[in-house]
């Protein structure tokens, strides 16, 4: 029984930010015992909704019945009352209180007004038992792993009895290892009759694991689905709104010289420990060198030594070009050929105040072209970044658009903008579609594609394991600072690569005696 | 020097360290609260001006200690609602808005002495009480146990505090608000009323402690704190933020202003350079500060507002 019985019912709901219809009319059902899949673009909508269900916002229009009672959602306390839980996009957890003091926030304590923290220790064991949700109660959140957390969120919603459950894009940060093992655990809740509401936008996930699909586009429902009538390029079709292409096409080229050489290079980490631990890899002229990994594994250690941002210890080499490079600052690198698209877009790749033609000249506004005698010559700049939104397709108002006012999407295009036209003969890539829409994604992915073609070495830093074994020609994995495999394109599948990014390197071949 | 080292002297010179140490006490315990909670209130100084201005005049008009004391921490709770309405509810920055209280204290608490006292008139201090059994063990009884009331509070405010910010639900509210208040709003802790809270109880303390600082002088004149309030929230710093360091800085502090006091009733540190002396409590708090206060992490949400998007 129950399994055509609504738990929700969220009917004419529509929330207007300034400028921006978020929700425009748009219904949800989610049934007890179902994976309700919501998908959609960043932008869509997705967050809003579950946002005016959990009480975080305030719908201006519509109704929402629970249990066939209609209900207002005033702020988060009303909705856990209501037996709504919610794992947040970003953990809502505070590092430094212990799993049991972050469990027991919010709740009222039966020893008031000090915490029962034995009695909270006590039901987050049981908890964690009957769900196989591993994890001691009496740690510090900031001492676990990124996988603990998540089960840290996924308890506290259980501890509050949470009957109704959304999870905000829960698998942003695990490898694909721990995304099967959630799902698992996931999958037990909806049989054990919960309501799941699953917020995503990888297409591979929803596929696997939703019972049903409700898609949104710019804050509309523009469909309804189940995985069995679908396919992931029918989703992707519904979520954009035209035909997209999944896995980008790649023409076949002969090697070319190593335009990017790595030898011995150690880097130390933010903490003085070894980030990057004597790793030695080439990158030749018409390839993508893609280095996939589970986030911190070095990845970022790497791409700061290469963009010359971050100090590499005595022994390492970078070369240029066949130049040696390592004592070079970032920008001799970026004149010996070097491109940079940074991971933290925003901290490293633009200057969020600065206009988008500023931001598109933030490399070469010193250069002959565009200073004369000391001034910014304004109409070669103008001259320049219209001619650049125009070919890389940013949307904007105009060239004079403060950057931060654009998507993630365009801000992105705009730096791609900026680095591409340098003609750069090495490109360094670091995720560069993480926050993307997937049309701009996919715009991304062609124009990458566009520089292999005409020869530059290219690296791909990426955890969309998706991202990296479309495009790359060799993939290297990182893990715990070293490259544990390079794998060639063609033997690379989901699972090897995955099981390398968990640190399992291959067993040694059986030999029979 | 030699004077100095003699049991008798040692033990004032414990006693009027703790008897200094008081207010510095009062004051940090009450901004630990209000850092925890990622409220900093430059304004403590302000604060304890104005309850310090009114605690004296309620003395001078009545008489009356214990209302003295009871003025000065309303006076506190009544700052602390100015604060929390700014910096809470107006989402204003914290840093500007703290150093404004301060000014608007200092000003006022300034005019108010000038138009309705004039010329400083002392007034009774706190007497000292002691208590049974403990003020008679030699030495120790009278350094430790010869004290007046607030002081003992204070002193008795550094476990209560400990208490609520460690085992409390409210504590619990407070340490998440100050470190991670999107985490807290989203299991419907109220951020807003946790750090107003936090602000009245800091404040109070602020208030209890110009109350203190002037029943104990027994004299008011205008800048009568001379900045104490800003080295207690130097020694929430030097206390990592937690009430047994903060105690640790403000008997520190007590303990160097007596000495220098002592020094220069001995004579071991001559007239000229009494200014200098004056200086080394503020010298060692640098010190301390540039030694120890590296090592800890602040309160992460501290100084920011929160807004939920």
């Amino acid at each position: 029984m129950g399994s055509d019985e609504n738990i929700l019912e969220m009917r004419g709901i529509t929330k207007v930010f300034p400028g921006v219809v978020a929700n425009d009319n748009v219904d949800l059902d989610v049934r007890y015992g179902e994976v309700h899949t919501l998908l959609g673009e960043n932008g869509a909508g997705k967050s809003t909704l579950v946002k005016i269900l959990f009480g975080l916002y305030k719908a201006d229009e519509g109704s929402i019945l629970l249990r066939g009672q209609p209900i207002a959602v005033g702020s988060p306390s009303e909705a856990i009352a209501s037996r709504i839980g919610m794992i947040h996009q970003h953990f809502m957890l505070v590092p430094t209180l212990t799993v049991a003091e972050n469990v027991a926030l919010g709740m009222t304590s039966s020893r008031r007004p000090f915490t029962d923290l034995d009695a909270v220790s006590r039901r987050v064991s049981e908890i964690s038992e009957e769900h196989g949700l591993a994890v001691d109660p009496s740690v510090e959140v900031r001492r676990l792993a990124v996988g603990e957390r998540q089960r840290v969120e996924i308890i506290k919603a259980l501890y509050r009895d949470a009957e109704l459950l959304v999870l905000d894009e829960p698998t942003a940060v695990l490898t694909p290892g721990e995304v099967d093992d959630l799902f698992v655990i996931l999958r037990r809740m909806a049989d054990a009759g919960r309501g799941l509401i699953f917020i995503s936008h990888k297409l591979r996930e929803v596929m696997s694991l939703s019972d049903r699909i409700t898609v949104l586009r710019n804050g509309r429902v523009v469909g309804g689905t189940t995985p069995a009538q679908t396919s992931r390029e029918e989703l992707a079709q519904m979520m954009v709104g035209r035909t997209v292409r999944l896995t980008p096409e790649k023409p076949v080229l002969d090697d070319g010289p190593a335009l990017l050489s790595v030898e011995n290079l150690t880097v130390h980490g933010d903490r003085e420990t070894v980030a990057v631990d004597d790793i030695s890899f080439d990158v030749r002229s018409g390839e993508i060198f893609g280095i996939a990994g589970v986030s911190g594994n070095g990845q970022r250690e790497l791409a700061e030594a290469i963009a010359g941002l971050r100090g590499v210890e005595p022994g390492s080499s970078i070369r240029l070009d066949g130049v040696d490079a390592t004592g070079d600052d970032t920008r001799a690198r970026r004149d010996r050929g070097l491109g940079f698209i940074p991971e933290e877009r925003m901290r490293d790749g633009a200057i969020a105040e600065f206009t988008v033609s500023e931001n598109l000249v933030l490399v070469d506004y010193g250069s002959d072209e565009f200073t004369s005698r000391g001034m910014l010559a304004f109409g070669a700049i103008g001259q320049h970044s219209r001619r650049l939104v125009d070919e890389f397709a940013v949307k904007t108002p105009g060239i004079d658009t403060p950057t931060s006012s654009l998507s993630g999407g365009n801000i992105q295009k705009v730096i791609l903008a900026r680095e591409l036209s340098a003609s750069p003969t090495v490109l360094l890539a670091c995720q560069p579609t993480r926050g993307v829409d997937i049309g701009a994604a996919e715009y991304i992915h062609t124009r990458l594609i566009e520089q292999r073609s005409i020869g530059t070495a290219t690296i791909l830093i990426s955890e969309d394991l998706d991202e990296v074994l479309g495009l790359a020609d060799r993939i290297a994995v990182m893990y715990e600072g070293e490259i544990v495999a390079i794998v060639p394109a063609e033997e690379a599948t989901r699972d090897k690569v995955g099981l390398l990014m968990a640190g399992v390197v291959d067993p040694a071949p059986q030999t029979n005696s | 020097m030699g004077d100095f080292f003699t049991l008798s002297v040692l033990v004032a010179t414990a006693a009027s360290a703790i008897r200094l140490a008081t207010p510095y006490l009062l004051a940090s315990l009450g901004e630990t609260i209000g850092q925890r909670s990622g409220v900093l209130n430059l304004g403590v100084d302000g604060v304890m001006l104005l309850s310090a201005f009114f605690s004296y005049w309620t003395v001078l008009e009545t008489g009356n200690l214990w209302l003295a004391v009871l003025v000065g921490l309303v006076t506190g709770l009544a700052v602390g609602v100015l604060y929390g309405v700014i910096t809470v509810r107006l989402s204003a920055t914290q840093g500007i808005s703290g150093i404004g209280i301060f000014i608007f204290g200092l000003g006022l608490s300034d005019l108010l002495f000038r138009r309705q006292v004039g010329t400083p008139k002392p007034v009774r201090r706190l007497p000292n009480v002691d208590i049974p059994v403990l003020s008679d063990i030699p030495y120790l009884g009278e350094a430790l146990f010869q004290r007046n009331l607030l002081t003992y509070l204070a002193f008795l405010l550094v476990p209560a505090t400990a208490l609520l910010l460690s085992r409390t639900t409210f504590g619990l509210n407070i340490r998440s608000v100050g470190e991670n208040p999107q985490a807290a709003d989203s299991l419907g802790v109220s951020v807003e009323r946790t750090r107003f809270i936090a602000i009245l109880m800091g404040n109070s303390m602020a208030g209890l402690a110009g109350a203190a600082l002037v029943l104990q002088l027994g004299i008011f004149q205008p800048n009568l704190t001379q900045g104490l309030g800003f080295i207690a929230v130097a020694l929430v710093y030097f206390g990592a933020w937690r009430p047994v360091g903060v105690m640790g800085g403000a008997l520190l502090y007590g303990l160097v202003n007596a000495t220098v006091l002592q020094w220069k009733a001995l004579g071991i540190i001559p007239v000229s350079g009494s200014d200098l002396a004056n200086m080394a409590p503020a010298v060692l708090t640098i010190l301390a500060l540039i030694v120890l206060a590296r090592r800890v992490h602040a309160p992460a949400a501290l100084t920011r507002p929160f807004t939920r998007h």
